[in-house]
């Protein structure tokens, strides 16, 4: 039987350091190549704390594979939300790779195929996973290359690839494709040196314009989500809620219920569930539900919660420190103390949690709108008692998660009824079930006393953060005293946030940039500078320079000492890596307090931009989104009461709100992708408290800005 | 209980045996399969539901099937024809106007029965009409030019 030269060449180059058999090297299984590689930087890109990174599943790395028909099949456990990364991430695979862009096809957040992942947040798809992506793509490239220098008789230098076809550059007529070198082979293989991944340079579709890849699905209703999956024979679930966080349940009477044809009534201590299988029929009989609770009612509410956190027993830390503060205080010609408050609010995403899940045997199966497939699975394992490899999590198209979707209590239920009714159950959260327990974006307080010299050059900085967590709040501005400390909770002491908490699009950096800009805007004023002029000349940063000199120009930004009456405000931040300025212009009617916003500018700097269209989307959404924190949502409580429950009383931005949006992107072409999805909503409240003061001289400090809040404020003018 | 209910579903007569006060939307979803139609709020707040009924913009979460009887029911899988995108849909598309798309077919509906009463909408006509849609990932200003682009190519091409 005659050699295959190619194994020969595979087998000489990877013994070496591996040891590995001859025969290891190549496996068929099925129809592909797969291309295993190291993990050698993903625990550091993904940031996780070693306790979890213990946790990452030996064969997470397979990133990508090569099917016979020259498909490449794409691996990740990010999952698409309306961040667009089903279009980026391709345009990173064919560039790395090689291939033409319309053979790349995204597997995404299915547990049993795709590399383990945290969950999709912080931004940090293209900047965290990118990377790993991009390094798996590399060395297939590289081994492929190899591949077709044996079967081409012509060492790698002499090779080119194009379109998934290695070219002989000295010969261009000898040619081989991906597909036809992996001929449904799988190869086990690691090259020793790893290849660098392609040049900026040499890019064809990153940096390049491409439109959402799932349009014409979503434009015809043909795109699934976990709500439109069905399966024979399956039941809709409506559980028991409590009418208030800390209730107990202490009679029920579910003989109403199970009066309904059909019905099937679960009841196992505090879980109490109705399952048809015609859902109606179950909304009808969850409220035929007679039950009783006893109430540990929570002291606090949405007015009394921020005095709360300032008088709570707190764990107390300094962030960061430089200088001395009273060096500060002895330099400072002025000094202004101010205290922020911003509230809970909720995520709202238009798609409710909802999950459905099948058990076949020992394993469930959940497809779930999840923004952490894994994170899903791990809460299965632990508590109903599947083994992880029975355990298997499909995410669909997710509708919307700005981090309400970290957490995915309804898949845990679905598949507890599934596991109990040994039926499929689909569990799709009312409105009002999603607002109760959706983790909230914390509120927090933030206190910042602060100096400027006769100059106007901040010499203090004395920041505190109570509750609201630590990101975005670096002092951005070049003060020489300078320190921040929060204020967080005490593990002994009774828990300061009401309710679960969690991440909201760019977490906690809009509490800091709503503070700290502000504040920043108050010592312009009353150094009499104009609070571009002021940024400017108290900034080293280059990048937060180059970005407010950008929304100036675009803008048409004229200086002026505020307030000037006309309503133009600034602000500025950074983010997942990424660095923005705002501008707005508002106006206020002085009558009743309400604000209109006519323009906001933003200028964005993200190191290399792989999608400017995505991007300048993901621009136009925070800005938009940002618009409700900053004017209308604020989650109303009483005790452990949840008192908005629907889109009647929590007030999202609508059409009527619309500003004229202009964005810029300072694409950086030799540095590497940052954070897209959430920089640009981080200033939008400071930007609107300040155009406010622009054009009345009232001061906000509260969120979000009401009409009844900004009334009161203009009392005080 | 179950009485025979007979309604326009996407231009085709259909018939169905069901209880007439089964709500709309889930009558679409569950019974017909039509998932396109999506639950958003249930209290018609939000718009993810909304579907055509006698060419207009109703939310189908807020509306019994026996309600719909003898009248013309158009949901978004009804809206392309043989495969050709509305176009509405196509300027969607054209103007990259969604994200997470779960708002997207209740926009495109709402969309199109705005523009089949007022063809000729002004900026603040389509904000007004689009209004009580609600997008959360903030689509917004892309749906308002993506319906001025519809609004142009309906009135030259039909």
């Amino acid at each position: 039987m005659k050699k295959n030269p190619i194994e020969k060449q595979v087998s000489k180059e990877t013994t070496g350091s591996h040891g590995m058999p001859r025969r290891d090297f190549f496996k068929i299984l099925g129809s592909g190549i797969i291309i295993f590689f190291h993990p050698w930087s993903a625990i550091d890109l993904l940031g996780l704390p070693a306790d979890q990174a213990r946790s990452l599943p030996k064969d997470y790395n397979a990133f990508l594979q090569i099917a016979e028909d020259g498909t490449v099949n794409c691996f990740t456990g990010k999952i698409e939300m309306g961040q667009g990364i089903i279009t980026s991430l391709p345009q990173m695979m064919a560039d790395e790779l090689n291939v033409p862009l319309d053979k790349i096809k995204m597997v995404m957040g299915d547990t049993d195929l795709c590399p383990w992942d945290a969950g999709t947040w912080g931004s940090m798809t293209t900047r965290g996973f990118g990377p790993n992506m991009r390094a798996a793509a590399a060395e297939a490239r590289a081994v492929l290359t190899e591949l077709a220098s044996v079967q081409l008789g012509v060492p790698v230098t002499q090779l080119e690839v194009k379109d998934g076809i290695v070219i002989d550059t000295k010969n261009p007529k000898k040619t081989v494709s991906y597909s036809q070198l992996t001929k449904g082979k799988r190869i086990e293989k690691f090259l020793d040196v790893k290849p660098s991944v392609e040049d900026y340079t040499k890019f064809t579709y990153v940096g390049k314009s491409y439109m959402h890849s799932d349009a014409v699905l979503k434009v015809t209703g043909a795109a699934k989500f976990a709500g439109d999956l069905k399966l024979p024979g399956m039941l809709y679930a409506r559980i028991l809620r409590p009418p208030s966080h800390g209730a107990k349940l202490t009679s029920v009477d579910v003989s109403g219920a199970e009066k309904i044809d059909g019905i099937k009534v679960i009841h196992e201590g505090d879980f109490v569930a109705v399952l048809h299988e015609n859902r109606q029929k179950a909304d009808e009989a969850i409220v035929k539900i007679k039950a009783e609770y006893s109430f540990d009612e929570l002291p606090v509410n949405d007015r009394t919660i921020f005095e709360s956190m300032v008088k709570a027993d707190s764990t107390v830390r300094v962030v960061r420190s430089n200088g001395d503060l009273e060096a500060g205080r002895q330099l400072s010609d002025k000094i202004f103390e101010s205290e922020f408050h911003d509230p809970y609010l909720a995520h709202t995403p238009m798609e409710t949690h909802t999950a459905l899940a099948r058990l076949e045997g020992e394993k469930v199966t959940v497809w779930a709108g999840t923004q952490s497939p894994f994170g899903l699975q791990d809460n299965i394992v632990r508590d109903l008692g599947f083994s992880r490899e029975n355990v298997r999590v499909i995410t669909p198209f997710v509708g919307g998660g700005f981090g309400g979707k970290s957490s995915s209590q309804q898949g845990v239920e679905a598949a507890k009824l599934a596991k109990m009714t040994g039926k499929p159950v689909m569990v799709m959260w009312t409105r009002d079930e999603e607002f109760f327990y959706d983790s909230f974006h914390p509120a927090g307080v933030i206190k910042i006393k602060s100096g400027i010299d006769k100059s106007g050059m901040i010499k203090l900085w004395d920041y505190h953060i109570f509750y609201s967590g630590t990101r975005g709040s670096e002092t951005t501005y070049d003060v020489p005293n300078a320190v921040t400390t929060s204020y967080s909770q005490k593990r002994e002491a009774p828990a300061v946030h009401p309710f679960s908490t969690g991440a909201w699009r760019a977490p906690n950096n809009n509490t800091n940039t709503f503070a700290r800009e502000v504040q920043i805007d108050i010592m312009a004023s009353a150094a009499g500078i104009d609070p571009l002029e002021f940024r400017l000349k108290n900034l080293k940063d280059e990048k937060m320079i180059a970005c407010l000199k950008a929304v100036a120009d675009k803008f048409g930004y004229v200086a002026g000492k505020t307030p000037t009456g006309r309503g133009i405000g600034v602000a500025c931040g950074a983010d997942a890596g990424s660095w923005v300025a705002h501008m707005a212009e508002i106006k206020v009617d002085k009558g009743t307090g309400k604000v209109q916003v006519i323009r906001v500018a933003c200028a964005q700097e993200m190191g290399l931009c792989v999608n400017p269209e995505g991007s300048t989307i993901q621009m136009e959404g925070c800005i938009t989104m940002g618009l409700g924190y900053a004017l209308s949502e604020e989650l109303l409580f009483e005790g452990g009461n949840i008192k908005d429950r629907g889109f009647d009383s929590y007030e999202i931005p609508k059409f009527s709100w619309l500003p004229k949006i202009d964005t810029v992107i300072l694409d950086r072409k030799n540095e590497p992708p940052q954070g897209g999805g959430e920089p640009a909503i981080i200033a939008i409240g400071a930007v609107i408290a300040n155009a406010i003061f622009d054009a009345t001289g009232a001061r906000l400090y509260r969120l979000p800005m009401t009409p009844a809040r900004i009334l009161e404020a203009l009392k005080k003018v | 209980m179950e009485e025979k209910i007979t309604f326009q579903l996407n231009g085709k007569k259909t018939e169905a045996l069901i209880d007439p006060s089964q709500i709309l939307l889930w009558v679409l979803r569950d019974h017909f399969g039509l998932t396109g139609t999506k639950f958003g709020c249930g209290m018609g707040f939000c718009g993810a539901c909304t579907v055509l009924i006698d060419n207009t913009p109703v939310r189908s979460c807020q509306l019994s099937v026996g309600e719909v009887a003898g009248k013309k029911v158009v949901t978004i899988e009804g809206l392309s024809d043989n495969g050709k995108l509305h176009p509405v849909q196509k300027a969607f598309v054209e103007h990259d106007a969604l994200q997470c798309g779960f708002c997207t077919p209740g926009m495109v509906m709402n969309a199109t029965g705005l523009l089949l009463k007022t063809p000729n909408p002004t900026t603040e006509q389509i904000k007004a009409g689009m209004e009580d849609n609600l997008c959360r990932c903030g689509a917004h200003v892309r749906i308002v030019e993506a319906v001025k682009t519809a609004a142009k190519e309906m009135k030259g091409g039909k």
